[in-house]
């Protein structure tokens, strides 16, 4: 989810390390691979030896840390199995995921790769690129902790094909406490609120709602779409039951439009921990990011919840969950299948999830984990997804597939340019198909 | 045998570059155009014959009407101001003036950064934030009391690619001109003293004489910016990272093909970059294969 400004530096330099490293790693897997049965991953922790090369695209700040900590519990775990960082740089895996294309269309999977858990995962599943892992679960008891919620979200013809190893909430609004006081206004409830807000903020000089890049507007839309249609009808939208060209996604798409006219002129230069910082620094009032935003807040920049931010969930969404879930998979044809399935028990345990997700900044997929060592906003989180509805992220690959979205992120595209409510849902309507 | 003896050596030698050129390019341009030509989409995914239905989807897709526009905007206005740049920059520099290297150098040296670097040294100068968040650029007007040039930059509509080209101008005009002022010093002393002595004034010198002996340059020069140009990605994505209103086929191409995993309209964007390439550049290799000939 880190989208940094060096991404762009670091790219060719870490796919130079990448290949190097995906070179060095396949001969000794090849070599020590024990030929022990295919069934589940045989023989105890302490025997099992191997090698394990682990695609994600975790290589900077809170996700390397951690992965760093994921992998600190698998080396416990398993002494004897190496562990390849195979990481390409790049924010939500974009670069990442044009090179395990590459590497899967020829045939030279990593043992292990991490995707978002729903709908993204779909174009490896039909192209029979994974394997089920029902039984992994069932041997693992993973049905019993891993929420009810999210289990279909991931389920496929009666198949699991992922581990989840945390969930990020994309609808949460951030807003400056100090800046909410002095104009005598609070975290607006649904858009109408908002509206009434943000004249006040223009009056006084203050961007309403900060927004960065083109994918950020994305996320935007997504939670304009939840907030304006409901929970239902927004879940809707990607099963078929809720029409795109209905008049309700047409009135939120006119919100949607309208809320555009209160953010900064200067949103494609920005990031998104630029439109964070017009938030931090008093600029703006609101920003609509994920909640991988607090420890932006927290951590990097040091601040104090309710005193340098505060948050609520993005208009018209309260008591609902929008959530993106980040995954391992196990690929058909893993060199070191037995090593790879190893990883994924580590990734879908207690301990695992709780040394990922505190460093990460997001909640353990599973329901038990120890809440007491998480930071305050957390365990608001963990709670509010114990409790809510949930929603899954279009931006975020829960929802529609690769090919949906980027058709949808391109009629948005289009839309930023020319304006047009009406082509927008038309286009919108042709992207469902 | 003879000839095969004499000859041995040399194909000997050229054979490793035959094949792999002819693998890693034509083989895989034939592998391009093969897989334009079909619908397939998502990974290792079957896939039917369509003929030229990418083509024609494309011609009404409104992404790749920006696209168009785009690259023309950028092609104009990069190659035309390069090329003038280049060219005064030269002949300045061809004046015999003092600490003449100095200043080749220094024209010469954006040339020597990637466009990556470029971009993100661009992407702060040219910051279109207004008011209090005021920086690069706009800062600099804003302050000398310019204020009538503060402006978005390549965030404005429509043209917002000349915003694009402004860098890469920048990066480039150097390089230009020292491919003219190769030109200009190629050109024989004799013919303009011979000018001279018919009373030609320089200008006249320069319109009748200069300039049309360089004209091959101007072709190269021309032929270089011009598939730099139908090919910018980098510099795109390090300034204003992927957005449609400064969408290219490069980057449409990437998009389709990894983040969709449509590889028939990747395809086929690809086939559509490379046509427009060669229209550049094959008119450009005939005319100096003849010349060679001749």
């Amino acid at each position: 989810m880190q989208i940094t400004s060096k991404r762009t530096l670091t790219f060719a330099l870490s796919t130079v390390l990448t290949l190097g490293l995906v070179g060095c790693a396949t001969t000794p897997a090849e070599e020590e691979t024990s030929g022990s049965s295919g069934s589940g991953g045989s023989g105890t922790s302490e025997t099992a030896t191997g090698t394990v090369e682990v695609f994600s695209w975790w290589t900077g700040g809170g996700e390397e840390a951690g992965l760093n900590a994921l992998v600190e519990v698998f080396n416990a775990e398993y002494p004897n199995i190496e562990f390849v960082n195979a990481a390409v740089a790049g924010g939500a895996g974009t670069n990442a995921r044009a090179v395990l294309a590459t590497r899967l269309e020829a045939n030279d999977p990593p043992d292990s790769f991490q995707g978002h858990a729903g709908a993204e995962l779909m174009d490896y599943i039909t192209a029979g690129q994974l394997e089920d892992l029902s039984a992994l679960y069932e041997e693992q008891g993973w049905a019993a902790v891993m929420p009810e919620t999210l289990l279909p979200l991931i389920t496929v013809d009666g198949a699991i094909y992922s581990v989840p190893v945390n969930i990020h909430r994309a609808n949460v609004m951030w807003a400056n406490p100090s800046v909410l006081a002095d104009n005598g206004i609070s975290i607006p409830n649904s858009w109408d609120e908002f509206f009434v807000a943000a004249e006040t903020l223009e009056a006084a000089g203050i961007i309403p709602l900060a927004l960065g890049e083109q994918w950020t507007q994305l996320h935007l839309f997504e939670t304009v779409l939840l907030g304006e249609l409901g929970t239902d009808a927004y879940n809707g939208l990607w099963d078929g039951s809720t029409d795109w060209g209905s008049s309700a996604v047409g009135s939120a798409l006119a919100t949607f439009d309208k809320v555009l006219s209160y953010t900064n002129a200067d949103a494609a230069s920005l990031a998104w921990q630029d439109a964070s910082q017009l938030v931090i620094n008093g600029d703006a009032a609101f920003n609509i990011m994920g909640d991988w935003a607090e420890g932006f807040f927290r951590v990097d920049n040091s601040l104090v919840e309710q005193v340098g931010y505060t948050w609520a969930p993005a208009p018209g969404t309260a008591g609902t969950f929008q959530f993106l879930s980040d995954s391992f998979t196990l690929p058909k044809g893993a060199p070191d299948r037995d090593s790879a399935i190893a990883w994924l028990k580590v990734a879908g345990s207690a301990a695992g999830q709780d040394a990922f997700n505190v460093k990460k900044g997001s909640i353990p997929a599973r329901n038990d984990a120890d809440k007491s060592i998480y930071p305050p906003y957390l365990q608001s989180a963990m709670d509010d997804w114990g409790s809510n509805l949930v929603a899954g992220s279009l931006t975020h690959g829960v929802t529609a597939s690769n090919a949906w979205k980027a058709e949808i992120d391109t009629a948005l595209g289009l839309f930023l340019i020319d304006g047009d409510v009406a082509a927008f849902q038309a286009a919108l309507v042709t992207a469902a198909g | 045998m003879k000839t095969i003896k004499r000859h041995g050596a040399s194909i000997a030698l050229l054979l490793p570059s035959i094949v792999v050129l002819a693998i890693f390019v034509y083989g895989f341009i034939g592998v391009n155009l093969s897989i334009s030509l079909t619908d397939e989409q998502g990974l290792n995914a079957e896939s039917n014959f369509v003929g030229l239905d990418n083509y024609f989807a494309l011609l009404d897709d409104p992404r790749f009407h920006i696209d168009v526009w785009n690259t023309l905007v950028f092609s104009v206005a990069f190659i035309f101001c390069s090329l003038f740049l280049g060219l005064g920059l030269a002949i300045l520099i061809d004046q015999k003036i003092r600490a003449e290297g100095f200043f080749r150098s220094i024209y010469l040296l954006p040339m020597a950064v990637s466009f990556i670097v470029t971009g993100v040294v661009w992407r702060w100068l040219m910051n279109p934030a207004e008011g209090s968040r005021m920086s690069g650029l706009n800062l600099l007007f804003d302050t000398l009391g310019l204020d009538f040039l503060i402006n978005q930059w390549h965030l404005t509509p429509t043209w917002g690619m000349l915003g694009i080209a402004l860098p890469a101008i920048w990066q480039m005009s150097g390089y230009t001109m020292a491919l003219f002022l190769a030109g200009l010093r190629s050109i024989p002393e004799e013919v303009k003293e011979a000018a001279r002595t018919d009373g030609a004034s320089e200008f006249v010198i320069y319109l009748r004489i200069i300039l049309p002996m360089i004209r091959p340059v101007a072709l190269s020069a021309i032929v270089i910016l011009g598939h730099i140009s139908l090919k910018v990605f980098d510099l795109i994505i390090a300034i204003a990272g992927k957005q449609l209103s400064l969408d290219v086929p490069a980057i449409y191409m990437w998009q389709t093909t990894f983040d969709a995993y449509n590889f028939a309209r990747g395809a086929t964007l690809a086939t559509y970059i490379l046509v427009s390439v060669a229209i550049f550049v094959i008119p450009y290799l005939i005319v100096t294969s003849r010349k060679e000939r001749a």
